[in-house]
Formats: structure tokens, sequence, C-alpha cells
């Protein structure tokens, strides 16, 4: 009972959202730019089961392979983020030298907005997926590192000592001690940077690209397609999600320590 | 020879104004001695027991261990510390083993031992636990298995019980008796507490602060096995009121 009404309660301003919705779609004069949610549902129907029809009608059957599109390019460019990212931020949080080298040339570019990077990335890989992925990278990149090397920085002073007492080498320490340590705070740079890797993707195929989620966006609003301009946000929003979840699975394993302690 | 050896020990830290946390600290202990550092907080005695471990660094003085100069940490002397920083992504026994596997010795040449220190220290049943699934002094408890499942000859202790309450505190010192006395490793037991000072230790050196120096060097005549008898007997309370007045001086 007390489940159900919880529910009725979490509904009631998604549904009178909903409503306003339909009324607002259905005046005559919000024709063609705001549709109606049957309208949106319905537009979303054919362009995820519709026949494909030769590439006649971009917006009948080509859902999924867009967002496998826009997936890859995240995940690429997402995982390149993490590879680099994190050793980078782990050995900048632990070693005096390696921040001095690099702590400046990071702490520079990174108040850069990554849609800065834009026109550059598409001279320099020009309209490819490099570009895209490129973005995506950057995007993520700044948040991993920057959480991971705080992490690094905030790893216990005991510990550190308890492991040097018990004769690990510094290669050691950072492997078995540093790392386990901030990988609290590597996952909090994960899930930031994935969010801004989502934001990146759409951006770039905007641009860069001709596919994907973010292409879809851009190339259904030119004509007039609004009812799978808002399938296609409420589909980015969808895989967002998604993918965050993902992260936070990845984190309970890997943290099961950290969630005990929390409890 | 001695096993720990202090000879005019200095330790300034260069703050501004520069504090002096030791001042001309000499420290004699034999191998399988039991010695306590007393004294009241800031007077240098957890100072004292992070050179011995090499943690930090002597401003002036010599200091050796087993007749070789301290200039780094290393598994001969473990350190048990106040909060017992165990790994906490570790499992009890990932804890326990953690020295001989990081030093890369072969699982074969400690994992027996490993397994006999658990069972000293009572723990024996909760191998696959993390630390935070443990209390206080289960906790401390690992801390102590993962020193001796090393072998370290010298064990330094930062005041291991302060944060146990009464009863975990006294069942800890018992227990750390025991072990003593089985395995008579050489240990300096950093404490604020008279009563667990002379409780435990053949010898209690009692420091003043700012700057730290050692104020007395008090022999406890008491014999071994000691009981918690012991600390309420009249010649207990004789050698606590000499204490004191040391302290109050």
């Amino acid at each position: 009972m007390k489940r159900l009404k919880q529910f009725i309660i979490g509904i009631l301003v998604p549904l009178a959202v909903l409503a306003v919705w339909q009324i607002v779609g259905s005046r005559q004069d919000m024709a063609g730019i705001v549709p109606t949610p049957l309208a949106v549902l319905q537009g979303w129907q054919g362009w995820v089961f519709g026949a494909s029809g030769m590439g006649l009608n971009p917006y009948s059957g080509t859902w999924l392979s867009n967002v496998q599109y826009s997936s890859m390019r995240v995940a690429q460019g997402f995982t390149l983020a993490a590879v680099i990212g994190i050793p980078l931020g782990l050995m900048i949080g632990w070693s005096r030298l390696i921040a001095q080298l690099f702590d400046p040339l990071v702490q520079s570019l990174r108040p850069i907005p990554i849609t800065a990077w834009l026109p550059f990335s598409i001279a320099l890989f020009g309209i490819r997926d490099m570009g895209s992925v490129f973005l995506i990278f950057l995007g993520g990149f700044y948040a991993i590192v920057v959480n991971t090397t705080q992490g690094a920085r905030d790893v216990e002073r005991n510990l550190v000592r308890a492991a040097t007492m018990m004769g690990a080498t510094r290669a050691q320490l950072l492997r078995r001690v540093v790392l386990p340590a901030a990988m609290p705070s590597v996952f909090t740079g994960m899930r930031i940077g994935l969010g801004i890797s989502w934001t990146a993707v759409i951006v770039s195929e905007m641009v860069a690209v001709k596919s994907g989620l973010g292409y879809v966006l851009w190339d259904a609003y030119y004509v007039g397609r609004m009812d799978i301009v808002l399938a296609d946000m409420v589909s980015i929003g969808a895989m967002g999600y998604i993918s965050d979840r993902l992260i936070v699975m990845l984190e309970r394993r890997v943290l099961r320590w950290r969630i005990l302690q929390n409890h | 020879m001695s096993a720990i050896l202090a000879q005019q020990l200095d330790k300034i830290y260069p703050t501004d104004p520069p504090v002096q946390a030791l001042d001309k600290v000499e420290l004699d202990v034999k191998p399988g001695e039991f010695i306590a550092l007393l004294g009241p907080s800031g007077c240098g005695k957890s100072t004292l027991l992070n050179l011995v471990a090499g943690f930090e660094k002597a401003s002036a003085g010599s200091l050796t261990v087993d007749g070789k100069a301290v200039d780094k940490p290393g598994p001969d002397r473990g350190v048990v510390f106040q909060e017992a920083a165990l790994f906490p992504w570790l499992s009890v026994w990932e804890n326990v083993i953690f020295g001989p596997k990081t030093q890369g010795l072969p699982a074969s040449s400690y994992e027996a031992r490993a397994h006999d220190m658990l069972r000293i220290v009572g723990l024996s049943d909760f191998k696959n636990h993390l630390p935070v699934q443990l209390s206080g002094g289960m906790r401390q408890r690992v801390g102590i298995a993962r020193i001796l499942t090393m072998g370290s000859k010298v064990l330094l202790m930062d005041e291991p019980f302060g944060a146990l309450d009464a009863q975990t505190r006294l069942s800890m010192q018992e227990l750390l008796l025991t072990v003593w006395q089985q395995l008579k490793p050489t240990i300096v037991f950093v404490t604020h507490d008279i009563d667990e000072a002379l409780f435990l230790a053949d010898t209690v050196y009692v420091m003043s602060a700012r700057p730290g120096r050692i104020q007395a060097r008090i022999t406890v005549p008491l014999s071994r096995p000691r009981t918690i008898e012991d600390t309420t007997s009249e010649n207990f309370n004789a050698m606590k009121r000499e204490i004191l007045k040391q302290i109050r001086h």
C-alpha cells in the first residue's frame, strides 16, 4: 500500500507535464513546432521498427544503427580517456615530478570547453569518426584525470607507511595501495566523464560526422520532423542513463569494501 | 648487542618557529625486551617511534636497530598503528600475508605461519572477512598478526589500544603478553596510560614534553607472567605514584 502510494505521488508531476504537453501540442499555432506525445511515440515507432526502404526515408528503421554509431563512439572515446586518464591521474597524484611535468598542461587546457575544440578537431581529423572520438575522449579525460589525481593524493598516510614497512617498493605501492585506495575517486571521475562524453558525442555528430543520434537530431530539425527530434532527445537520455548504470554496476562489484564501509 | 640503540637523538621540525620534538634522547633496548614510552600527548613519543620505524629521519644523533643504522622502513621493524591501518579492500587473510607476498616470497614459506598467527590472535574463522566487518579490537589483532607473519624481530606499537573500550583493551593487553612470551620479539609500546605501561613493560621510559626528553627510566619489578591482579597490588600503586610524580615534575 505504502509503495503504491509512493508510486502514485511520484508520477503525478510527470503526468501533469505530459498533459500540458498534449494540450499545447494539440493547438493549431503549435503545429510543426511541438508535436504531441502521441505523435512522438508514433514517429519513434516508425524510426525503430519501420522498413528501412533502401535509405529513401532516413527516419524509418534506422534508430538502432544510429544508437549503435553513437554508443560505439562513446565507448571508444571513453575507453581511451580511462586508459590514459587513470594511470596519468595516479602518477600526477603520486609523484611530485610527474605532477610538475603534467599538471600545468592539464590545468591550462582544462578550462577550454570541449565544444571550442570542434573546428580544430574537424581540421585535424576531417568529417570522420576520429574527430568525434577525439572530442569524446577529451570530455571524459579531464574528469577522470582530475578525480583520479585527487584520489591518489588523498591516500591515507598510514596505509602508505604500513605498506613500506612491509617491504613494498614504490611501484608496488602505486599498484597495490594507491590505485585501490583511489578507486572510489576514479569511479566518481568516470561517472562525471561519461556524462560529458555523451554531451561530446551529440555536439560532434551534429557537426563533424554524418551518422549517430546527434546527426539525426540536427538533420530531423532541418526537415521539420520535430517528432523525431523529441524521440531522439529521449533516446539520448536513455542511453546516458543506461551507460551510467553500467558504471555503477561495475563500481558495486569493484568497491564492495567501500559499500560495506558506508553502511 | 642492543636491539635498539639511540644516542643523542634530536628531531627538529623546520616549521616557523622550529619545533624541537626530541632533545638528546638516549634509548638502549635489549633483544626481547618490552619497553613502554610513556608521556603526555606532544611529548614526542610517537615521533621517537616513527624514527625507529624509519618513517621520519632524525635531525642529529645516531639510531641503530640490530647494529644497523636506520634509514628506511622495513619488515624487520613491524609497526602496529593506532587505527590498525589495514587495507580496507583486502580480506583479513590478504592483509595478513601482504608483507611476504609483496616481498615476492613463495606462498609455501609463509602460509603455514600466517595460519598460526591468525590462530594465536583468535581470528581463524574470519579469514575472508573485510576489515570493515570487524570490531576495533579484531582489527588490531589483524594488525598484530600481519607483522608476526612477517617475522619482525622488533614490534613498534603506537598507542594500539588507545581507541578501544576498557574491556577489549584489557583482553588485547593479555593477548599481547601471551604473544610476546611465545615469540619473544623486542617491543616498543607507546602509551599515555600509566597502568598499561606498568602492566606490559619490563622498562618504562617516562617522557616530558616540549622538547621531548627522557625524564626517567624505570624498571618494572613485577614478575612474569603477569595477571590483571598485579595491577591492584600495593607494589603497583607505589610505582604509579612514583611515575605520577615524575610526570608532574
